[in-house]
């Protein structure tokens, strides 16, 4: 999009409505009241300003460069010559009389010694040359040729578009020969030498000789180059004139010291003025020709640069200091530039930002919001007769306690700041029709948001909790729509100021709608760490507790269905769980668990199965998804909800912990492990001796050695499972840690095996490291070892540590990784931000093709299969449940 | 050593044959649309070989689709 540089751009082209083309651009009385013009602007049209034109639009005509008079006024007729617009407060604009803030600045000109190229028009300018001829100034076709295919390039330039019509132009002109067939004349070959100078027959062509030459072009012939001549003549690209931009748009600035400092533009066309009159100057006291012509591309350079200030070809024009100056391309251009910097990034008031941070007591939807961020951030709410009574609260206590007010809106729409002192007055005042701006309060709502703002969960409509203390919190479940951790992580709040803007908001972006992905159609907010173990710990088969506990248990977890219970003397942790089932719920799905693999739930009761990851966590499983769409997202969250809390409070109950001798292993356990290392050892030292002795066979398409490789890495992962089955096996199923992992809820069993038993393979690129000196990965190895020890193999476990090699080597990857994640971050948000931009108009239609803004195909059926995927299942329909809840 | 490949007998590319005028219409019928709100396909493209396309015909291909198993998907040929 902003990497585009279409010519027709430029900045003094000009814009004007189509219906009055020759309307005078600025309106010059002073305007007495507001007049109201009930018009349409049907289209927005693009083309050249003529020197008569720019004459016309400019108010002033600019003759030097100097910008103050000694009075520190500004000098008529220089830059700042004040029938350009006014900066200064007080002052009043010569041309329209309004005063500074009203007045939108006037256009001004200067009138050039000597014809200059426009730089954007280069192009245009080259093939124009190309393409006519020299003397006549025909285009480079013979007549007969002409009306026969000119309608047909109007239709090519219509559907390709001017550059590719002009390139084709080009390319017929090419095959016909070197002489004009209208006037014989022999034509030179034009080249050009960017980015302004043109040659013809290695000869230079002076913006004089290519102003005359594009004048010569015939309107008719200049449309087949798809130029409309009304609003862009040829000559036109080479400047005469130079308008001057207000002043209102390159204000200066007074400093502390009472100096002035003008703006970067101000600058640029202050060097222009001053080469300008300089060369007017020499022309007329006839100086030689080559100080003319000096001069002349000084003012060329100066000109080019005004324009665009970072032409490959020239010097960037400098500051005294330096720095390169902002003209105008770069006022526009790139991410700091006015589209993507201000129009596309505009900033917004009544919105927050701090460091984020964990509550689990805290509802999902909900958001704490500290509590000076609820002194700032307010509500408008409109008074009635029947809530007076109840916004005079807010008024009365002000601005400074909570909850209060810090603004009262008249209805004539005056804002009035509320103070200590002015309280009582704005009591007085208050009346129906007034406005009061309150503090936040618990309930209003807020837009929550992390960035990057990936997805559409990345902004959901949270409640509003005020808390003490100073950072924005959020229950952990949330997390992962979000992708926020709390290692200093910072979220943006803004607060709807509007009816409709908070129903609004709230009916569509509330955080239980935005349950399903619209990517996978699986639930994106599940439980998260402890919640995971709870649940798992309660659902155990050997889980039992009195009732009486269990009573406490669901209390504390906020459940207030206690009366599902179980009435009997001890009940079972299945039952506590299926209390906060809905009653009729049925369901078959899997866990993770190998004993009790199938989970089923029969009538709203846990009959069999443990809940863990698969089933309670996000991103995962159909349990959540399945009570979504059977019970709607309000039932769906609050299960959320309660599954959550219940999973801490057994944890809170139980106890929950995490210890190194969770990594302890039996010695029995250790020898198998030491065995099996050394096995493998063994086996790669058998390879490497087959291939030393020529008995290895190559793999097809691979080298011995690659093949030789392939099989180390092989028998040496086998080993690291191995050791992990060995120690997953053996582990005490019970310790907290390898709760963890059998939950899912944090960690695998490989980091328990790295921690237990070994390392494994270290790999670089999916290799075994081969980096470091000639012939040997670290000096401590003999040079041509290819052994797993001298590559990168940890036999060590990271309890036992690391003996140096091997801290080394871990150390490699670990940096490794690290690098690959710092660099894919900003090249895979690229890769986004440009399909986010190439797809933005895609839309499904109703008949369910996918097509893009011109209404063109771009695929037949939404997906290939028509599936809206927020509404399936993992993206599938579960046909079979379909059916069975039809035949019920 | 230079060995000709028919891109057409590769597993990866699908098969398309052309429409018949009838069957053209009724496609651009169903889907309410004129030929350049189709999807095109170059003239010059491999997958055409042998298949003497002129622009302006349609081009139905099926395709395997990892969503939705089998899917037919239509071209217009364009010169070029």
């Amino acid at each position: 999009m902003e990497d585009e540089k279409p010519e027709a751009v430029a900045e003094e082209m000009e814009l004007e409505e189509v219906k009055a083309p020759d309307a005078a651009p600025v309106e010059r009385k002073p305007v007495e009241e507001e007049q109201v013009v009930y018009k349409q602007v049907r289209s927005v049209q693009f083309g050249l300003l003529s020197p008569k034109m720019i004459k016309k639009m400019a108010s002033a005509k600019i003759v030097t460069p100097e910008l103050y008079d000694k009075e520190g006024y500004p000098v008529d007729g220089g830059l700042m010559d004040i029938r350009l617009g006014v900066i200064d407060p007080g002052l009043r604009c010569k041309t329209c009389g309004s005063k500074l803030k009203e007045c939108v600045g006037h256009f001004g000109y200067i009138s050039l010694a000597r014809p200059i190229i426009h730089l954007n028009f280069s192009g245009v300018i080259l093939t124009l040359l190309r393409c006519t001829c020299r003397e006549c100034g025909r285009i480079l076709i013979p007549q007969d040729k002409l009306d026969k295919y000119s309608e047909k390039l109007r239709q090519y330039g219509k559907e390709k578009g001017e550059e590719l019509l002009r390139k084709k132009i080009r390319e017929v002109i090419q095959r016909l020969g070197n002489k004009c067939p209208h006037c014989k004349a022999k034509q030179g070959k034009v080249a050009i030498e960017k980015p302004t100078t043109f040659l013809e027959d290695e000869k230079r062509i002076s913006p004089i000789e290519i102003r005359t030459r594009l004048e010569k072009i015939s309107d008719a012939d200049a449309e087949l180059f798809g130029l409309n001549t009304k609003i862009a003549r040829p000559e036109w690209t080479v400047l005469t004139v130079l308008p001057i931009p207000p002043v209102t748009m390159r204000p200066s600035i007074t400093l502390e010291t009472g100096e002035r400092s003008e703006d970067d533009l101000t600058h640029k066309l202050g060097d222009i003025v001053r080469i300008n009159q300089r060369l007017f100057e020499n022309i007329n006291a006839g100086a030689p020709e080559i100080i003319v012509e000096d001069l002349w591309d000084l003012l060329q350079y100066h000109i080019t640069t005004f324009f665009d200030n970072e032409v490959a070809q020239l010097p960037p024009a400098r500051h005294r200091s330096g720095q390169p100056l902002k003209t105008l391309t770069e006022r526009i251009k790139s991410k700091e530039g006015r589209i993507r910097h201000n129009l596309a990034g505009k900033r917004t008031n009544f919105s927050a930002r701090t460091v984020i941070s964990p509550d689990p007591m805290l509802d999902i939807t909900e958001v704490g919001v500290p509590e000076v961020m609820a002194l700032k951030l307010t509500v408008p709410e409109r008074v009635t007769q029947w809530n007076m009574g109840y916004l005079k609260k807010f008024v009365e206590k002000g601005p400074k306690k909570y909850p209060g007010a810090n603004y009262i809106v008249r209805p004539d729409g005056k804002k009035k700041k509320l103070t200590e002192e002015t309280i009582e007055q704005a009591l007085e005042e208050l009346q129906p029709g007034y406005v009061v701006e309150r503090h936040l309060m618990d309930g209003d709502i807020a837009i929550f948001n992390r960035q990057p703002s990936l997805h559409r969960m990345s902004m959901m409509v949270h409640h509003i909790r005020v808390l003490p203390f100073k950072t924005l919190r959020l229950n952990p479940a949330v997390c992962f729509p979000y992708n926020a951790d709390f290692d200093g992580d910072e979220m943006n709040l803004h607060i709807p100021q509007t009816e409709e803007a908070m129903a609004e908001a709230e009916i569509l972006m509330l955080v239980q709608t935005q349950l399903i992905s619209p990517r996978y159609g699986l639930a994106v907010i599940g439980c998260v760490q402890d919640a995971i173990s709870g649940n798992y710990l309660l659902t155990q088969k050997s889980f039992s507790m009195g009732r009486e506990a269990a009573i406490d248990l669901l209390a504390r977890a906020e459940i207030p269905e206690l009366g599902r219970l179980p009435r009997k003397e001890t009940v079972t942790g299945k039952e506590i769980f299926s209390v906060i089932l809905p009653e009729d719920f049925g369901f078959v799905g899997r866990s993770k668990s190998p004993e009790e693999p199938e989970v089923v739930i029969e009538g709203g009761k846990l009959v069999s199965g443990v809940m863990d990851k698969n089933n309670l966590g996000e991103g995962s499983g159909l349990l959540l998804r399945n009570i979504h769409h059977k019970y709607g997202e309000k039932k769906a969250v609050e299960f959320i909800g309660k599954v959550f809390r219940l999973g801490i409070q057994v944890l809170m109950k139980r106890g929950f912990t995490t210890t190194v001798s969770d990594t302890d292993l039996p010695e029995k356990i250790s020898r198998e492990v030491r065995q099996l290392l050394d096995s493998s050892s063994n086996e790669v030292n058998e390879l490497i001796r087959q291939y030393r002795e020529g008995q290895l066979e190559a793999f097809p398409g691979r080298t011995l050695r690659e093949t030789l490789e392939l099989k180390i890495m092989e028998v040496l992962n086998r080993a690291r499972n191995e050791a992990g089955l060995i120690v997953s096996r053996s582990a005490d199923r019970s310790s907290h840690t390898m709760i963890m992992a059998l939950s899912g809820a944090r960690g695998t069993t490989i980091n328990l095996a790295q921690m237990a038993a070994t390392v494994g393979q270290q790999a670089l690129r999916a290799k075994r490291i081969e980096k470091g000196y000639k012939h040997r990965t670290l000096s401590c190895f003999e040079r041509n070892d290819i052994g797993p020890e001298a590559h990168g193999f940890i036999k060590n476990c990271f309890k036992k540590g690391l003996s140096p090699p091997e801290f080394f080597f871990q150390a490699m990857v670990g940096r490794d990784s690290l690098m690959d994640t710092a660099l894919r971050t900003p090249k895979s948000g690229y890769l986004y931000r440009r399909l986010a931009n190439a797809m933005q108009d895609l839309k499904v239609e109703y008949d369910h093709t996918v097509r893009d803004a011109s209404r063109r195909i771009i695929q037949f059926s939404y997906g290939e299969d028509g599936i809206d995927v927020s509404k399936s299942e993992a993206g599938k329909i579960n046909v079979k449940r379909i059916i069975a809840e039809v035949m019920e | 050593m230079t060995k000709k490949v028919d891109v057409k007998k590769h597993v990866l590319v699908p098969k398309g044959q052309k429409l018949g005028e009838k069957e053209k219409e009724d496609l651009l019928q169903k889907y309410g649309i004129s030929v350049s709100e189709l999807p095109r396909i170059k003239k010059s493209d491999p997958m055409l070989g042998g298949m003497a396309a002129r622009p302006g015909e349609v081009i139905k291909i099926n395709r395997s689709s990892p969503t939705a198993g089998k899917t037919v998907f239509y071209r217009v040929v364009v010169s070029g």
